[in-house]
């Protein structure tokens, strides 16, 4: 029998089939979510308030943003250890452009996101091209080169006050819902969390290209007799994923108001946790968006409430940790429960 | 069941019941193995003989019935305890670890130690014990070579070598067969009769039903979980595949003569440097052209070449008289060439989707817009091809790795009549597919010549490709060493070209 494992919810087109013991593990992370907001909230007065929760929201988007890019990838059953150090070098990129060339926000943006795309595609060819043994090697090349040539090109220094624009606007500005006292303010950056993953849930459940991505993760061999470009597929993915990346420099940037070369170490292994916890495969062909935004802001909240709860930093490393063994650990029981059929 | 006079026993298993949710494998099963006995297990898949063998060696716990050996009942918790009882069993897929040695192998988990030196261990002793193992096995095997320059059968030489020294008396053999040449098999047969002279009992499961008189003593048949009968191995075929089916399989090869017309395919000196040399031929619509050989006679690499899933060297193809330049799997498609590949799970579906999207997998383009899939198209085309084809599933949304061997070959051969597959290049159609199933892909490759389709069919099976080819290609050694038609294709032309001028064919 195969050994591969049932797929959470390999998004069924049209009518989802799902079977119940799918059902409840997507179930599952959901209600793992539910719980931690329901401890924090009884925890803590202070948690379910309206500016802790755009807090939430401001502190998960550029994991979550990360996440999306690092789902398409380990759907092909790969993973990208550069998204950090990218995010890094197209952030300062971003800050050069704006604060040494002296040229608008957009045009930095635009830089950010084309530094990101351009380390992606790298890392694709180095992948399809060199046939380098496997994405880790690759990607962990990439992060070293992105994360070296931040930290040459500023000389170390990071670069702040980037004035206004665009990419403040997308980092720090809020958008005021109602008026007086029920008033609520929303991030701009939480409307480009939401537009990229619906726009995700659609690329991946129903485009061709989207369940070709499934399928060169789920049997690479199969989709390449079937006529499927696997190797385009596999470009496109790690391009996918620096664009993210891009775009996540330029919400950081925007929120923090500069460029700085140390940005986003250890980004990349937030990014992979996130999409373990939402019951992503690493064998590839199975993941959801939607598991992937239940991983995100399960990290996102769990740091928040630990924080309020206040809980040293430290420790709070140890109990990420914990949750992310134990979320893998519950897709195991799941997969054994799928096994003996 | 007729008394033994002795009444040594070697296994009996008794009332042995399985239960899976949703699901009863095995139900009240019983099954006798008597020492130097070769016990053929017969049965469709589903039948539940993995199962039962399962249970044997130790990997499943039975819900119900007794296992006694030699008269004693034993608990077989673990494939730990299976070993500690003298029960082999050699699975399909190899136990072996490719990067060690033979050896090593051979004594995998009793490696013998050097006395008084803890944790060391005794490699001349290994290297001796293995030795004498091999040499009365028969076996021309370097006991310190590594396994993964070994061949498949020597591979499983090297399996049985090990349950000779882990001194098993109960050896089962799921499917030895299924991948050895004929000569291979000859080998292995040896082998067996050899297990057989030590005293050991062997069950032996195998879907080629010609085998079971060449290695049998006794055939025990099970149905949907159910034992159905225990009968001596020189039973009838006829008769084997009845008890198998619950019926009469009336024509096993239901193929009818189609006058062919335009030629489709056409090869042209085609050439892969150590693999393909020279090979050209062509096939008319209408036509199965069967390619018959010996296995690592290049006739995989042939049909992968021409579909574009290798490289090759030189050669041109033709379609409808069009050169193609066919350079990936993708031209080929295009160009109205489907494959079926020999193994189904690894290269022709995608397990982890469903049947509708593998269906629409080559030809997405008939189904979205804009690069936006139409779902509801993409179950529709897959529910007709469902009931044209009589793919049986509840649901099109089931996932590919759900389905039986025979189901899914149905699903990727609708993939290629999705895209308008002109060709069908089928390379061991029933490989690994039960009896009954059979006969219907049979079925469908008659109804799609009858359509005009051309096909070209792999096998490895002589019986299939005598009852279904109008033409035999026969392959030796990257080339194309015989063409046969009509009357001439009888097995003793085509293993006479397949193994050489000057082999003697033993039958």
């Amino acid at each position: 029998m195969s050994s591969q494992p049932e797929p959470s919810a390999v998004a069924a087109p049209a009518e989802p089939r799902r079977s119940w013991t799918e059902f409840a593990f997507q179930l599952g992370a959901l209600a793992g979510l539910i719980l931690l907001v329901a401890i924090f909230a009884l925890s803590s007065p202070s948690f379910l308030t309206t500016g802790n929760l755009a807090g939430i929201a401001r502190q998960t988007s550029v994991n979550a943003l990360l996440a999306l890019g690092m789902l398409v990838v380990i759907l092909t059953g790969g993973i990208d250890l550069s998204v950090g150090a990218v995010l890094a070098l197209a952030m300062v990129v971003l800050a050069m452009v704006i604060t040494k060339a002296g040229l608008d926000q957009s045009v930095g943006m635009l830089a950010a996101l084309a530094v990101g795309s351009a380390l992606g595609v790298g890392n694709g060819l180095l992948l399809t091209r060199l046939h380098l043994p496997h994405p880790f090697i690759s990607t962990l090349g990439m992060m070293n080169i992105a994360r070296g040539a931040a930290l040459v090109i500023t000389g170390g220094a990071s670069i702040s006050a980037l004035g206004g624009g665009i990419v403040k606007f997308i980092g720090n500005d809020e958008i005021l819902i109602g008026s007086g006292d029920g008033a609520i303010s929303i991030p701009i950056m939480l409307f480009v969390v939401v537009l990229a993953y619906v726009g995700f849930y659609i690329f991946l459940n129903r485009t061709v290209v989207g369940r070709h991505i499934y399928a060169t993760g789920g049997n690479p061999e199969a989709a390449r007799l079937s006529g499927v470009p696997v190797d385009r597929i596999l470009v496109l993915v790690y391009t996918i994923s620096g664009l993210m990346a891009g775009l996540a420099a330029v919400v950081l940037a925007g929120r923090t108001d500069s460029g700085y070369p140390n940005a986003g170490l250890g980004f990349e292994l937030d990014a992979i946790s996130a999409c373990i916890i939402g019951g992503t495969s690493f064998f590839g062909g199975v993941g959801t968006v939607g598991g992937t935004l239940i991983g995100a802001l399960i990290m996102g909240v769990l740091r928040n409430g630990l924080n309020i709860m206040s809980v040293d930093t430290n420790w709070q490393t140890v109990v990420i940790g914990t949750v992310i063994i134990a979320a893998v650990y519950v897709d195991v029981l799941r997969r054994r429960a799928g096994q003996s059929r | 069941m007729t008394a033994t006079g002795s009444g040594a026993v070697l296994l009996r298993m008794s009332g042995i019941t399985k239960r899976f949710p949703g699901v009863v494998a095995l139900d009240d099963v019983r099954l006798e193995l008597l020492p130097g006995e070769v016990h053929v297990l017969l049965g469709e898949n589903g039948a539940g003989k993995s199962t039962l063998m399962k249970i044997l060696g130790g990997a499943y716990h039975a819900d119900a019935g007794k296992i006694e050996l030699k008269g004693r009942e034993v608990r077989i918790n673990s494939p730990r305890d299976a070993l500690d009882l003298g029960i082999a069993v050699i699975y399909q897929e190899f136990n072996l670890v490719s990067q060690l040695s033979v050896m090593e192998n051979v004594f995998m988990g009793r490696e013998p130690r050097i006395p008084g030196r803890p944790g060391m261990i005794d490699w001349a002793r290994m290297r001796r014990e293995t030795t004498a193992i091999l040499n009365e096995l028969d076996l021309p095997i370097d006991p310190a070579r590594q396994v993964a320059r070994l061949g498949v059968a020597q591979q499983q030489m090297v399996e049985i070598a090990r349950s000779v020294s882990a001194r098993a008396d109960i050896v089962v053999m799921d499917e030895p067969t299924s991948a050895l040449t004929d000569h291979e098999i000859v080998q292995l047969f040896r082998v067996v009769k050899q297990l057989q002279a030590r005293g050991a009992g062997v069950i032996y499961i195998s879907h080629r039903l010609e085998e079971v008189p060449q290695v049998g003593s006794t055939v025990t048949v099970l149905r949907d979980g159910r034992y159905v009968d225990t009968v001596p191995a020189t039973t009838p075929i006829p008769d084997l595949i009845r008890l198998m089916v619950g019926r009469d399989l009336t024509r096993q090869y239901p193929k009818e003569h189609v006058e062919p017309g335009a030629e489709v395919l056409r090869v042209e000196h085609l050439e892969r440097r150590g693999v393909l040399r020279d090979a050209s031929f062509s096939v008319r619509a209408g036509e199965i052209l069967g390619i018959a050989g010996l296995v690592g006679a290049g006739r995989t690499e042939l049909v992968r070449a021409i579909f574009g899933a290798d490289h090759r060297d030189g050669g041109r193809i033709f379609v409808d008289g069009r050169e193609v330049a066919v350079h990936k799997p993708a031209d080929a498609i295009r160009a109205g060439i489907g494959l079926l590949p020999e193994d189904r799970k690894t290269q022709g579906l995608v397990l982890l989707l469903s049947i509708a999207e593998n269906v629409s997998m080559a030809s997405p383009g008939d189904v979205s817009r804009h690069g936006f899939l139409d779902m509801r198209k993409v179950a529709a085309r897959a529910r007709g091809f469902v009931e044209t084809l009589r793919i049986r599933t509840p649901s099109v949304h089931r996932l590919a790795r759900s389905l039986s061997g025979g189901t899914q070959q149905k699903v990727v051969l609708a993939k290629w009549l999705a895209s308008r597959s002109r060709v069908l290049i089928f390379d061991e159609p029933t490989r690994g597919i039960d009896v009954g199933a059979k006969v219907e892909v049979y079925q469908l490759m008659a109804t799609l010549v009858q359509q005009g389709a051309a096909i070209v069919m792999v096998s490895s099976e002589l019986p299939e490709v005598m009852g279904m080819s109008d033409r035999v290609l026969v392959m030796r050694g990257g080339g194309i060493v015989a063409e046969l038609a009509g009357d001439e294709i009888n097995q003793e032309r085509i293993l006479a070209a397949a193994m050489g001028q000057g082999h003697v064919v033993a039958a």
